[in-house]
């Protein structure tokens, strides 16, 4: 069998029951077009010797029969996951040689249900950005091109999404903040998904922003999300913010019929400057919706505009706390002391040499508004708008909305280093359609609906009621089949 | 408000980043930038509106207050840049 790297979770799950092939053989494929994908820079370490023992054990448990959906399906793991004994640095210079002596709660779960980790992806550093250029080990590159520019794969799971299009993993695990799963996921034209806060254990992912942060999968097909959110979902004793609710069988929930759903379509979205290609996928996307039977109603969400500021001040303050674990004194890298350095030096070189420019600049801002006589008027206030953003949804979930169709980004992939010199403002923009539900806390998906005009893919957003993971994808899936996205980026690597 | 370069110079100590004196214009203009885009949430009427502090009205979980987990001094170690006799190793400090 060649180009087993290319199946889907679901394909993969049938073929490997049926005995058309084994984890085994399809772990190789993975492993060998890694090895032919440098170029791509996503891989910021590979595992391929736990890859082919992890195939085999699974291999045993399939020829057992009763092995659960992810049994045998090889994974790529975003660099932000802690992985016992294998590096795990948020792509930051100060993790250097760090190697946890324990595993994340969802790559647990992901390897109970017999899944196979390939390697760890790289990622922007500490998850703060949307271009993938912050990562330590250099900026990952977009399998899609259109000329000699190299583009990213947006970010921060950027490594995770580049792997998914190109074929080097089945499937890889992303977390999003504002915004890191789905955006990279509309950059790259694979299935990105955010759950509903609390739905995905936290325990062991490096923090960022805690009230923010949730894991998600990322996949070629919605089928395959809702398989692999399924594996990567558990109530955590560990974490204390994890929902005690039961885990449904999200793929049971793929019924094909969304006919009476109601779509809406938020006026404050539109807006000023975004390209008549956007809007007009936009159009197409909830005709799409309505062809299958779902109702479209416009709505209002009035708070959007200021959602990015809010967000701006919520997670570099949550950063700024979280971050100060990295002193140079429990793990990771101490800077080269000089003589009659002292301690304050120490934390403070440290932190100057291994956090990149982003990663100080967001913990500084953190550190300011956090800062006696600015607490109100930034962080209060911030918290204060993040509440009203929550009530503009609560709102029109509860006049009887279902789910809410969006752009998922702005624009298409831009290329490698055309934000370099630009205001940090600009790359906040990228978030701009998906921060609100962070701050919110809901669950939002990015499906690839076309292609621009330059042939590069564009992604829409729909963001569902809380704790409605299963109904957001069966609609996610509606549109992913009206939509009948079926291109692959040509291979040039 | 606007930062300014003693104000840029604090706020780096307070983070715990060494910041060359050469460079705090520069920060300081970085950092005003992003606080003038935060500026607009003064424009929202926030009278009578609580905090948010969690996306759910959920209490926080109890546990019985018992020890479930440790005896694992090595491993806690294991990643330390300086380890000595049990314990993490740091410059001296004197006050």
């Amino acid at each position: 069998m060649s180009d087993l790297n290319r199946l889907t979770i679901s394909a993969a799950r049938d073929g490997l029951r049926k005995g058309d092939f084994t984890s085994l053989e399809l772990t190789e494929a993975c492993l060998g077009a890694i090895e032919a994908a440098g170029a791509l820079n996503a891989y910021s370490h590979k595992t391929p010797e736990k890859a082919r023992q992890m195939a085999e054990a699974a291999d045993q448990r399939i020829a057992a029969g009763d092995a659960p959906a992810m049994c045998g399906i090889p994974l790529g793991i975003k660099d932000l996951f802690c992985t016992k004994g294998f590096p795990s640095r948020a792509a930051s210079r100060i993790l250097d040689g760090f190697l946890p002596q324990y595993e994340s709660t969802v790559t647990q779960n992901l390897w109970d249900a017999g899944a196979v980790m390939l390697g760890k992806l790289s990622m922007d550093e500490f998850a703060m950005g949307s271009s993938n250029e912050s990562a330590c080990y250099g900026p990952v590159v977009n399998p899609w091109k259109v000329d000699d520019r190299p583009l990213t794969p947006g970010g921060s799971s950027g490594g995770s999404a580049a792997a998914v299009a190109a074929d080097l993993c089945l499937a890889a695990t992303g977390t999003d903040t504002g915004g890191s799963i789905r955006q990279p996921a509309a950059f790259t034209g694979t299935v990105g998904l955010k759950p509903t806060y609390g739905r995905v254990s936290r325990w062991g992912v490096i923090a960022f922003a805690s009230s923010l942060d949730q894991a998600g999968p990322m996949t070629k097909a919605v089928r395959d999300a809702a398989i692999m959110l399924g594996a990567m979902a558990s109530v955590d004793a560990k974490d204390s913010t994890s929902a005690e609710r039961p885990v449904p069988d999200y793929e049971a929930a793929l019924s094909g019929d969304i006919r009476g759903r109601r779509i809406g379509i938020p006026r404050e979205y539109r807006m000023e400057g975004m390209s008549d290609e956007i809007d007009a996928l936009w159009h197409q996307a909830a005709e799409m919706l309505r062809d299958a039977g779902a109702e479209v109603v416009d709505i209002t969400l009035p708070h959007t505009k200021y959602a990015l500021p809010a967000y701006y001040v919520i997670a570099p303050a949550e950063a700024s706390s979280n971050l100060a674990r990295y002193d140079g004194v429990r793990y990771g890298r101490r800077a080269t002391l000089g003589a009659g350095d002292g301690v304050v030096e120490m934390y403070e070189k440290t932190r100057a040499e291994g956090f990149g420019p982003e990663v100080q600049r967001r913990v500084m801002i953190g550190t300011y508004v956090l800062s006696a006589g600015f607490y109100d008027a930034y962080y209060n206030r911030a918290r204060k708008v993040r509440a009203l953003i929550k009530r503009d949804f609560d709102q029109v979930f509860a006049d009887g909305i279902d789910a809410i169709l969006t752009p998922a980004t702005p624009s298409a992939a831009f290329g490698l280093g055309e934000m370099a010199g630009k205001d940090p403002v600009e790359m906040y923009l990228n978030d701009v359609f998906t921060v609100t539900v962070n701050l919110a806390g809901l669950p939002g998906i990015s499906v690839p609906v076309g292609l621009d005009r330059r042939g590069l893919p564009l992604g829409m957003q729909l963001i569902g009621r809380p704790w409605d993971e299963g109904g957001l994808l069966n609609l996610a899936q509606s549109l992913e089949s009206a939509a009948g996205f079926t291109a692959k980026p040509s291979r040039w690597w | 408000m606007a930062i300014t370069e003693d104000e840029a110079r604090k706020v780096a100590h307070l983070a715990r980043i060494a910041v060359k004196d050469a460079d705090l214009p520069a920060l300081a203009q970085e950092l005003n930038g992003i606080l003038h885009f935060m500026e607009q949430l003064n424009e929202v009427d926030v009278d009578g509106v609580e905090p948010m502090t969690g996306v759910e009205p959920m209490r926080l979980k109890r546990r019985q207050d018992v020890v479930t987990d440790g005896e694992m001094q090595d491993l806690i170690l294991k990643n330390a840049p300086d380890a000595r006799e049990g314990f993490f190793a740091v410059p001296k400090v004197v006050e």
